[in-house]
């Protein structure tokens, strides 16, 4: 299908877009790489009568690395972000989950402040960002703000943001010493949405114990989910104590809201996620032993 | 809604129109530059018919305003072979080992192939079909396909 008409802006600062967003109202969208926006445009699930486009606002692209943080502009796209040497060093598991979004083309063009505000709940990146808790900066006519990862996914394609709130960058921690980092998802073809995924960031303490942890699973729901309630209960235990398909089965105990799809019924994606928990669990305590 | 005026070179020729903003770059790319090499399959950014390079990285023509491609370089299927007919390698593998068969996904997996060789000459098996994954052929014909893409990276010979 064809999208319905609109009105076309492409402003050349984050500061004049977000106040023509502001002065147009809730009849208007921002748009960036337009992967998951074009799509819905293009079936008519959402309709706008204004667009504003992002691709002149310079300051929104790039990678830096600033102390003990990388900052990724809201507008580097998913390919930049996967070709990165930086990010493959300071937040392996950013690198990680690149090559699993979409395809190739959809990464040429798909940014990571875009996949973040989209929220979908099958979303490689906003739950790399919840996992990592990561820090999304924002840019309203109001000011600046900074808003934790842990807040900021409040549904199914919904978040904190404001009608008139533009993401300027995230920020993610620089991965420390002694970490291990995986992804797994399942698809049924490489680049659809996850039947079920799972990412596991581990820190361990010098004596080989627990220092963080954090597990995040991802496709079940309308959003990603860090099971915190294990996380607590492993923080501070032995690494080499925990089997695998214990905590696995933990993590999916406490996993709410799973729907039927068309991937299968609640318990085939429920044995998946477990399957999933239990893959990256044991690759991340490989990587933060082993190094 | 006010129409946009834009500019942009495909194959090497500037084309200057006035489009509605929500013209697609792939309608744009048919119906105002009578390119209709470019097929349309799902229009949502699906099936990877659509594929065209645009400032050299291989995007999918449905999931991109023709607005958006203002002051852009654009390839199509028109623009691969070379000006005097003779086949890109690309082009002349998939006929070597039938990488066809109706041809309605193949200028969407010539592009793509033509853009992952290009940055990937020597690519895995693997790495082919990964890269080959996010385009649809409903003749079944991926077997020919693969087969071509790797003749076309001069990496193994086609099992034919």
């Amino acid at each position: 299908m064809k999208p319905a008409a609109f009105d076309y802006h492409a402003p050349a600062t984050a500061e004049e877009a977000v106040a023509l967003i502001s002065e147009l109202g809730d009849e208007a969208k921002f748009i960036a790489g337009g992967q998951s926006l074009m799509p819905m445009l293009n079936l008519r699930l959402a309709v706008f009568e204004h667009l504003v486009d992002l691709r002149r606002v310079q300051t929104l692209r790039g990678i830096e690395v600033r102390g003990d943080s990388v900052w990724i502009g809201a507008g580097t796209t998913h390919s930049t972000v996967g070709r990165s040497e930086q990010i493959r060093t300071a937040v392996p598991l950013l690198s990680r989950a690149t090559p699993l979004i979409g395809h190739f083309q959809i990464r040429n063009r798909g940014t990571i402040g875009g996949s973040i505000a989209h929220a979908d709940g099958a979303g490689e990146y906003p739950a790399v960002a919840l996992t990592l808790d990561a820090e999304i900066e924002t840019l309203s006519p109001g000011g600046t703000r900074t808003i934790p990862a842990s807040q900021f996914f409040t549904g199914m394609w919904s978040t904190d943001l404001a009608e008139d709130e533009l993401i300027t960058g995230i920020t993610f921690p620089v991965a420390p010493a002694r970490s291990g980092y995986a992804i797994e998802e399942f698809t049924r073809r490489s680049g659809d949405f996850a039947v079920a995924g799972a990412l596991v960031a581990l820190t361990l303490a010098e004596d080989s114990t627990i220092e963080r942890c954090a597990i995040t699973t991802f496709g079940l729901g309308p959003t990603a989910t860090r099971a915190t309630v294990v996380e607590q209960a492993l923080t501070g235990g032995a690494v080499a104590e925990q089997d695998p398909e214990m905590v696995a089965r933990d993590v999916l105990a406490g996993v709410e809201s799973i729907s039927e799809d068309l991937h299968g019924p609640v318990e085939y994606r429920k044995r998946v996620g477990t399957a999933m928990v239990a893959r990256a669990w044991q690759r991340a305590v490989e990587e933060a032993t082993h190094g | 809604m006010a129409d946009v005026d834009i500019e942009v070179r495909i194959n090497g020729t500037s084309f200057r129109r006035t489009v509605p903003p929500r013209l697609t770059l792939a309608d744009f790319l048919r119906v105002d530059c009578g390119l209709t090499g470019t097929h349309l399959g799902c229009e949502h950014g699906v099936c990877g018919a659509c594929t065209v390079m645009l400032d050299g990285e291989a995007v999918r023509a449905c999931l991109v305003f023709a607005v958006q491609a203002d002051g852009s370089e654009i390839t199509t299927i028109e623009g691969i072979a070379e000006p005097d007919g003779t086949l890109s390698p690309v082009q002349a593998a998939f006929r070597d080992h039938h990488g066809l068969q109706c041809g309605f996904c193949t200028p969407g997996f010539v592009v793509t192939a033509s853009a992952f060789l290009r940055d990937n000459p020597s690519p895995t098996d693997d790495e082919i079909r990964e890269a080959l994954s996010g385009n649809i052929c409903r003749c079944t014909g991926y077997q020919g396909i693969i087969a071509a893409v790797k003749a076309a990276a001069g990496t193994v010979a086609a099992d034919d």
